[in-house]
């Protein structure tokens, strides 16, 4: 039963990281060339919502619309919290490999003719993604974590059926968080691996960077 | 009874010895000057002798006392023995000063007020005294690796021993470092040094040892080596090196 | 949309006991974290691999389930800690294991010549690691050490779960008593941005008074 309840972690961590994803290469991009305007917009952006602890947003998002008369139902509102949070921290691991790279790509590419935007297409981001690769590792096992967070706003997810346990039965208390541990444990160390072989299949060599952030 | 005696010293990488039975003794007041090709294990036996790198096999004397012995008090007599690194090593978040007196207040005791004045009497000596304040990274590398000396000398060691000290240099630094050197050797230090540089040998060895795959070769005193040595080897070696690096004085 | 002012010291009261919480537990934090470092680095296999394992554990299980655990699950085993002890528990033997990374991190990242030279003028091993590693090591450790500062100031909110009125508990009472979810953590999330900005310009006052004439990004090493 609890196992079950995993499962809408799991989905929670996909939507999230997927927003996420989006949202973050956006926000990078736009502070890296979008302008004194935009790219100050971004990086305020960045700053807010990585300055803004996780359970902070999730209340906003949830009880906060129904205030207004907007009721949003938990898995939305957590996606959205969550989502636009690891945006956030996304961006900057993006803007970092960004930057990473040399400037000499972006120069041959315009030398050859080809338009900012197409550079930017074309050469930057397959670099700067690969270049991500390790700091995107490093959030999606702080993420996978965070999802426990969105039990305070009543979603349906194996923190919450712990709780359940623990009311029915007391006594297993202990064994049910212990159980939730395991299970967290067992996702980040296979999630961990996953990663660090989808790192080893697209490495090319001499490309390489150091990075990270941390979530809990 | 010779201040440092080595005896049958061997040490192993993996697959590879490095050192198959190298045996050496040094005098008090003697300048002995270890050359050879690099990576035959100069740099490891030097190790050895101060335990940095413990040898798997051989023994070694300091003044008499068995350094390789497990009881013996390591720590004690590594403060009876200079090490001058190749890459200097000096500690990088103490200035100058501290560098150099830190030895003394922390591993001889002395208080902080005399490791001081003995701290300085030897950063004049090696001629840095103007540059107390600067920190590692602020110096040349000439003057880190002279800072380094004096690090040795503060301790009152009874021999230093010189692990390629110019080698990590430029040419043009190269010749402050030999020059603190030559002094040494002429004040009577004693001194186990491995290095390429040809005219420091020539002008103050006492000895030389041509070592090569991890044994000794041939070893005797400068005239003999250079001019009429006994073993094919270390007449091609010597020939090359003086090519290579040409004469200092 | 209203906010009333009044509620404004109640939260001024909660940050003061987040402030409370997370000094607490980052200074527990440190101590462990050195601990289990030293311990990873230079134990031997008896001493480095249980703290490699603890290292692994908490930072591979969810903060919140720790806390959890400590202050719903202990009971059911006998022991009853408080909510203040069962927040500063959780939330300090988390930030341990993350700080022992960072600090072995450190550690190995100082050279090893240093260490060589150290020993090689006679220093025994704890002497080397006092007065060269160490202090060495935590100066490349304030970046990590910092960003954990920060992350445990946002993560404290989680006490909140376990009936502490800390910043984030105070506005959830707030807010529910007053249904004015909306204005409140407005307010609260700008508290936070307030306080991370404050401790964040502080730290990076301490990185700067700790640097190394001539260490750092612009130096040249030969």
């Amino acid at each position: 039963m609890l196992l079950r309840a995993t499962l809408i972690n799991i989905e929670l961590l996909f939507a999230l990281l997927l927003l996420g994803l989006l949202l973050g290469t956006v926000v990078a991009l736009l502070q890296v060339y979008g302008g004194r305007f935009a790219g100050t917009l971004a990086a305020g952006y960045a700053w807010v919502f990585r300055s803004i602890p996780a359970l902070v947003l999730l209340f906003l998002f949830y009880f906060g619309p129904s205030e207004f008369g907007v009721n949003i139902p938990p898995f939305i509102a957590a996606t959205l919290a969550l989502g636009i949070r690891s945006s956030a921290y996304q961006s900057q691991i993006f803007r970092g490999a960004i930057q990473a790279i040399p400037q000499g790509q972006m120069m041959a590419a315009r030398s050859m003719g080809m338009s900012r935007l197409q550079a930017i297409i074309t050469i930057i981001i397959p670099q700067a993604l690969r270049l991500s690769l390790a700091g995107w590792s490093n959030e999606f096992s702080s993420v996978v974590k965070d999802t426990t967070l969105a039990y305070v706003v009543g979603l349906n997810e194996v923190l919450r059926h712990a709780r359940i346990i623990m009311d029915r039965h007391y006594e297993l208390a202990m064994l049910a968080y212990l159980a939730v541990a395991v299970i967290f444990f067992v996702l980040t160390y296979s999630g961990n691996r996953s990663l660090g072989w989808l790192e080893g299949r697209l490495r090319i060599p001499g490309l390489e960077m150091k990075g990270g952030t941390q979530n809990k | 009874m010779s201040l440092l005696k080595a005896e049958n010293i061997h040490k192993r990488y993996g697959k590879e010895e490095v050192l198959r039975g190298v045996s050496l003794e040094l005098e008090r007041g003697e300048t002995m000057v270890v050359i050879g090709p690099s990576g035959t294990g100069k740099s490891t036996f030097l190790r050895c002798i101060n335990q940095l790198t413990p040898p798997d096999k051989g023994r070694v004397w300091l003044d008499g006392v068995e350094v390789t012995h497990p009881k013996c008090n390591i720590n004690r007599l590594r403060a009876q023995m200079g090490f001058v690194f190749q890459d200097f090593n000096l500690f990088s978040h103490l200035n100058t000063l501290r560098n150099v007196s830190i030895g003394l207040i922390k591993v001889k005791g002395i208080r902080k007020e005399d490791a001081r004045k003995l701290a300085m009497k030897e950063l004049e000596r090696v001629g840095l005294d103007d540059k107390i304040d600067a920190y590692p990274a602020q110096l040349s590398g000439g003057q880190q690796q002279r800072v380094s000396i004096a690090r040795a000398l503060a301790m009152e060691p009874k021999l230093i021993l010189f692990d390629e000290p110019t080698s990590a240099l430029d040419p043009e630094l190269i010749g402050e470092v030999l020059e603190v050197m030559i002094k040494l050797a002429k004040d009577g230090m004693t001194m186990l040094v491995v290095t390429h540089e040809m005219g420091f040998a020539r002008a103050v060895a006492d000895e030389i040892v041509f070592m090569e795959h991890g044994v000794v070769v041939e070893q005797g005193n400068p005239q003999q080596m250079f001019s009429a040595p006994e073993h094919p080897r270390t007449g091609e070696f010597l020939n090359k090196i003086t090519e290579l690096y040409g004469e200092t004085e | 949309m209203v906010f009333d002012v009044t509620w404004l010291p109640q939260l001024t009261q909660g940050l003061l006991l987040t402030l409370q919480i997370t000094t607490t537990c980052i200074a527990m934090g440190i101590v462990l974290g050195i601990l289990l470092a030293l311990g990873r680095v230079y134990g031997n296999r008896l001493i480095s691999t249980p703290c490699s394992i603890y290292i692994q554990i908490f930072r591979g299980t969810p903060l919140l389930v720790q806390l959890l655990m400590v202050y719903y699950g202990l009971p059911s085993w006998g022991i009853y800690p408080s909510a203040f002890v069962s927040g500063v528990l959780a939330l300090g033997l988390n930030t341990g294991a993350y700080q022992a990374e960072y600090l072995r991190g450190a550690i190995q990242a100082v050279k090893q010549g240093q260490l060589m030279a150290a020993r090689a003028i006679g220093m025994s091993l704890p002497q080397a690691i006092r007065y060269i590693v160490l202090p060495q090591a935590f100066r490349i450790v304030i970046p990590s050490w910092s960003n954990e500062l920060i992350l445990m100031v946002k993560y404290s909110s989680i006490v909140f779960s376990v009936t502490l009125l800390d910043l984030m508990g105070v506005g959830k009472r707030i807010a529910a008593r007053n249904f004015r979810y909306f204005e409140v953590f407005v307010v609260v999330a700008l508290f936070y941005l307030v306080l991370v900005f404050i401790i964040s310009q502080l730290l990076r006052l301490l990185e700067h008074r700790a640097r190394i004439p001539g260490l750092g990004e612009h130096a040249e090493q030969r």
